[in-house]
């Protein structure tokens, strides 16, 4: 047994023993942590394939910044999973003949396995990939001539999810004094303060030193 | 390195869609430097790439295809973007003064609305799985967000969430049967996947068709995937609702048209059956379930979910007849659909929206215009003869019948009938029963796409002939 | 005669513990034969057992080297931060206090570990030890001079990014797990503060990889050397000119500020705010897990060093490509450029002050990541015009 192939059984086998804790760790925090641990070994089957590009990428986007977020949440919301299971046995029916018709579908399909002969062909095609290039070149070359409008289609669905994301959550509050640092760099001496020559015995009348409030407006 | 880059693919084909993609990044750019304060002149750079996107696309001829046969261009793409470019112009023209007015007038919502046209086109033109399913999630994401746009409403908020949560599932099971067509057929590109199932395919294209078209089914929100149809389109902001009830329903209607007849016309059999019985219960349940209803959106989702049905009848048939009965049909709905929902935009007494049809009590005498639109649209939702509708219902029952699906097409018949009892319930509110307050007048847009669309329904009779042309056109380019 | 003694015990001889002993050697002896037959086998029949063994040694050895430096540039910190304040720094241990470390290696090991009843006490303990081992794992790829990097992957710069974005992890769950607010809180600062700034830091990473072409760190040192601005003028051997830090300068300034950001370093190091929240994520901790969350943290700290040296400062390459300078190993110099690195470093924690939390967020979002986005930009337009993308 040569090593890659012990590896591939350690990082699938760790996949999938943590992919099933994900849906069955009672802790959501615990859950969240099984599913980067999945992403991870995920990442490892993709190093196998010599997909080392991808693998790097996943850990970086995934594990590095999604994950993250999603553990951030996850952590800030308190789940009680014994409330949530309490509907359990009442879906429990409809559950059971929903997985029901899906398995007897998946039998179904497995039992009558036929593959077209395009698909066997298939296969060799998406193997042409470059062996003169690294990942990254071979990737880029394909993704920004062949690939070009599902690439540019994603970036615009990215888009709306952004602006989506803003749309339907900022708020901005009026009345509130923010910091403002241009403003800030841009403020003199001359606009601060002012030299006033003290004659003895009268003091000091305030003179207004203009200033600006949050609005922009003088006060 | 010697390493052949493959050239860059011919975007001419795609240039009407590259032209909104670029105007809506302006504008969201404009919209950034600008504020919300420059809403109205959004709204006319919008419609105007709308306009220049429909002319370049209309300027085309015959069947182009780019990006490795991923994007094709042919009559019947042109047929419904064109419809769902219409549809995007109206939702633009009708929004501005109405969000104005519930002071959400954010040009956001404007730029979503291109957007969401941007990926309805990419789903009329889509040849293959992935650029289909590319366009559904660049359109659907772009409509949850306008259904939620009035976010500090809890109706709308509702609608949104529900929208979003449905549309994801829907997604999820076109995405599962896509990946099993693919994994089956070794194929995502629809010619190819009609070469594979030609003679004899496994179960498992099989199971893969059914979840594709349930997710369509939902997209076009046909039974028995119509649930969200109603909250919807009550909970939504009203311009919303009359866009979601017009532009995605053409795409939609286009893509599942295009998927069925490019890629799986050769087990016809097949599908035939799901098709037929989504139609069927779609037209019964919008017949029987919009008599109980009050409030006009309501009853305008539950038509729109019998409309559908009666578009499927033509699919159902699966020939180049039904194909263009189906095209005929959805231009007619459109025209109808936005008359509609420009008279519920119309109904505005004392500063306050209603909606139900309570309101419209009388108005026969009150705003006697009003009335005889909503009139003329009703009588054409039922298929009165003279009218749009009726040109609609016939081609598609008449495709029905010419491929022997009789119980389609008399059960179709049938449910028109019952539902003339509530179209038929609004034309005598409005004329026989005692007056509500009077409406306001409303503004211009409003008006010129209620007249438009009166106009329309009216003298279709007198242009059915160059229209049937087109649609015969259109139809027989997928074949 | 009467035996008047008492029932002496008979002098028996005790054979268990010989033949017990007996049987250990015998075992032993079979041990080691089965051992030796094993190594034998794996030595001579297989082909990765001896690679496998020499990366064993290999990373044994960089990781020593590393920890022993490491000791002295944490004393190095506290000596400039001293120095910067007027003080003497530490200076009881050793002469001039060099074994200052060392002895509180000793201490932080032999106190007791004290874990809180609330938490969660697997997490607890894991999450030191992965902030450890994945700061340690980062020096995989890290070439300290030609050739000598364990691992001289493909992708290396994208699994140092990789490894050293995986790094929030240890900070996160360690607060999460205190079961505290200050540690909790000092945790979500940190997830929120690493994320941002890691977006600007890529994008930095993207605008030398487009200059180089390759992601192999080694072909990024090599591409500082044989070529830029230096061969450009005509002074092949003024190789500090060829550096990546002229040419993208302002890409080295966010790329450096950055770095302090995503290692906790001040005056970003807001989840441990020592003023607000105690001592951060950190505040349960005690012991050898604190020792290891230390350690990890000044690993990390070194791995930007490196990462800052191979990307703008040339490597292990010299300034000047001529007699005296080349006759210094590599190693000298990359160890050198990252101790310079690494005296910046400390210089910012002892001048600059603390950041408020949303001009920390402000700075990333809306200042470096519109930054390095228009870099990424402009860079590729002038290689792209220019030709001098190779």
């Amino acid at each position: 047994m040569n090593v890659i192939t012990l590896f591939f059984y350690l990082f699938s086998g760790v996949l999938i023993a943590s992919a099933v804790m994900v849906v069955s760790s009672r802790n959501p925090v615990h859950a969240v942590l099984f599913l980067i641990l999945a992403f991870v070994n995920a990442a490892g089957l993709f190093l196998l394939m010599g997909a080392e590009f991808l693998a790097m990428i996943l850990i970086v986007v995934y594990v590095g910044a999604v994950a993250v977020l999603f553990l951030f949440v996850v952590m800030m919301l308190d789940v009680d999973f014994a409330e949530l299971r309490q509907g359990f046995l009442q879906y429990l029916p409809i559950g059971a003949v929903i997985s029901a018709i899906f398995f007897i579908e998946l039998a179904l399909v497995v039992g009558t396995w036929q593959l077209a002969p395009e698909a066997l062909a298939l296969r060799k095609a998406a193997a042409a990939a470059p062996v003169d290039a690294m990942n990254a070149r071979a990737l880029g070359r394909v993704l920004y001539t062949e690939y070009v409008y599902f690439f540019q289609a994603a970036g615009l669905i990215l888009l709306v999810a952004m602006i989506g994301a803003i749309v339907l959550t900022l708020r901005e509050r009026h009345g509130v004094r923010r910091q403002d640092v241009m403003r800030q760099n841009a403020r003199g001496k001359a606009d601060a303060m002012s030299v006033v020559t003290v004659q003895p015995g009268q003091g000091v009348t305030v003179q207004g030193v203009k200033r600006k409030d949050a609005a922009g407006q003088e006060v | 390195m010697n390493t052949v880059i493959s050239p860059v693919p011919a975007l001419g084909p795609a240039l009407p869609e590259i032209v909104l993609a670029i105007a809506s990044l302006g504008l969201v750019l404009l919209g950034a430097i600008r504020g919300d304060g420059a809403k109205r002149l959004i709204d006319w750079i919008a419609i105007l790439a709308l306009v220049v996107a429909g002319f370049i696309l209309l300027e085309g001829q015959g069947r182009v295809s780019t990006f490795n046969d991923a994007f094709v261009v042919d009559g019947f793409a042109r047929a419904m973007k064109t419809l769902t470019i219409i549809g995007s112009i109206a939702a633009i023209l009708m929004s501005s003064r109405f969000l104005t007015e519930l002071k959400i007038a954010r040009f956001e919502y404007t730029v979503l609305i291109l957007l969401s046209t941007i990926g309805m086109m990419m789903m009329c033109s889509a040849n293959e799985l992935i650029s289909l399913y590319l366009g559904v999630e660049l359109q659907s994401l772009a409509l949850y967000v306008v259904a939620a746009i009035h976010r500090d409403d809890a109706k709308s908020s509702e609608a949104g969430l529900k929208y979003f949560v449905l549309g994801a599932l829907s997604s999820g099971m076109l995405l599962y049967g896509m990946s099993l067509v693919y994994g089956f057929t070794g194929s995502v590109t629809f010619p190819t996947i009609a070469k594979a199932v030609t003679g004899g395919h496994g179960s498992g294209v099989m199971i893969g068709l059914v979840f594709i078209v349930a997710g369509l089914a939902f997209k076009m929100s046909v039974v028995p995937f119509h649930m969200w149809t109603p909250d919807v389109y009550e909970g939504a902001p009203t311009p919303v609702a009359a866009f979601f009830a017009t532009a995605p329903k053409m795409a939609a209607v286009a893509m599942t048209t295009r998927i069925l007849i490019d890629a799986f016309l050769p087990i016809v059999k097949d599908w035939q059956p799901i098709i037929a019985f989504a139609a069927i219960a779609s037209m019964v349940l919008g017949a029987f379930a919009a008599i109980a209803q009050s409030n006009i959106k309501r009853l305008m989702a539950y038509s729109s979910i019998g409309n559908m049905g009666y578009a499927l009848v033509g699919l159902a048939a699966g020939t180049v007849q039904g194909v263009e009965g189906v095209v005929i049909f959805m231009t007619t709905y459109l025209a109808m659909t936005l008359g509609v929902f420009a008279v519920i935009l119309a109904m505005q007494t004392g500063g306050k929206r209603v909606e139900t049809v309570a309101d419209l009590a009388g108005a026969s005498r009150t705003s006697p215009a009003l009335a005889f639109v909503m009139a003329a649209l009703m009588f054409s939702l039922i298929g009165i003869p003279p009218l749009a509708g009726f040109f609609g219902k016939f081609y598609v029952f008449a495709a029905a019948i010419e491929a022997k699906l009789f119980v389609l097409a008399v059960i179709g018949i049938v449910a028109s009938v019952v539902s003339a009892f509530y179209y038929l319930r609004l034309v005598k509110v409005m004329y026989f029963d005692a007056p509500a307050p009077a409406f306001q007048v409303a503004p211009l847009e409003i008006r010129g796409v209620m007249y438009a669309a009166a106009a329309f329904v009216i003298v279709f009779a007198v242009i059915a002939n160059p229209i049937r042309t087109m649609a015969a056109a259109a139809a027989k380019s997928l074949f | 005669m009467v035996d008047i003694t008492p029932n002496a015990p008979k002098k028996k001889t005790n054979w268990m513990p010989m033949i017990l002993g007996g049987l250990a050697l015998v075992m032993l002896a079979a041990v080691a034969w089965v051992a030796v037959v094993v190594l034998k086998y794996l030595w001579v029949e297989t082909t990765w057992f001896i690679p496998a063994l020499i990366v064993v040694i290999k990373s044994l050895a960089l990781l020593v080297a590393l920890l022993v430096i490491i000791a002295f540039f944490l004393l190095a910190d506290r000596k400039i931060w001293a120095a910067v304040q007027l003080r003497r720094g530490p200076n009881v241990v050793g002469p001039f206090g060099l074994l200052q470390s060392f002895a509180d290696l000793l201490k932080f090991v032999l106190k007791e570990p004290v874990i809180p009843a609330t938490s969660d006490k697997v997490l607890f303990l894991l999450a030191p030890l992965l902030t450890c081992i994945l700061a340690l794992a980062a020096w995989a790829v890290v070439p300290v001079a030609e050739g000598w990097a364990i691992a001289d992957i493909n992708v290396g710069v994208l699994y140092v990014f990789a490894i050293s974005s995986l790094g929030v992890y240890g900070v996160i769950i360690g607060g999460w797990a205190s079961n505290s607010k200050y540690p909790f809180l000092g945790a979500l600062r940190s997830a929120a503060q690493m994320v941002s700034y890691e977006v600007s830091i890529g994008f930095v990473i993207i605008t030398v990889l487009m200059v180089v072409g390759s992601l192999n760190l080694t072909d990024i040192v090599l591409a500082q050397k044989n070529s830029g601005i230096a061969h450009m003028l005509g002074v092949p051997w003024f190789t500090m000119l060829n550096w990546f830090f002229i040419p993208l300068f302002p890409m080295f300034v966010i790329f450096f500020i950055s770095a302090l950001a995503e290692t906790n370093r001040p005056p970003f190091d807001l989840p441990e705010a020592e003023s607000e929240l105690v001592a951060g994520f950190m505040s349960e901790y005690g012991s050898t897990p604190y020792l290891l969350f230390m350690l990890g943290e000044y690993v990390a700290i070194m791995t930007m060093c490196a990462l800052t040296t191979i990307l703008f400062l040339g490597g292990w390459t010299p300034p000047l490509s001529i007699p005296p300078f080349t006759w210094v190993p590599g190693v000298v110099w990359f160890v050198g450029k990252v101790g310079f690195v690494f005296f910046m470093f400390a210089m910012v924690k002892a001048m600059v002050p603390r950041y408020r939390y949303d001009q920390l967020m402000r700075l990333g979002w809306k200042v470096f990541l519109p930054l390095s986005l228009a870099a990424v930009v402009i860079v590729a337009g002038v290689l792209q015009l220019t030709g001098w993308y190779r």
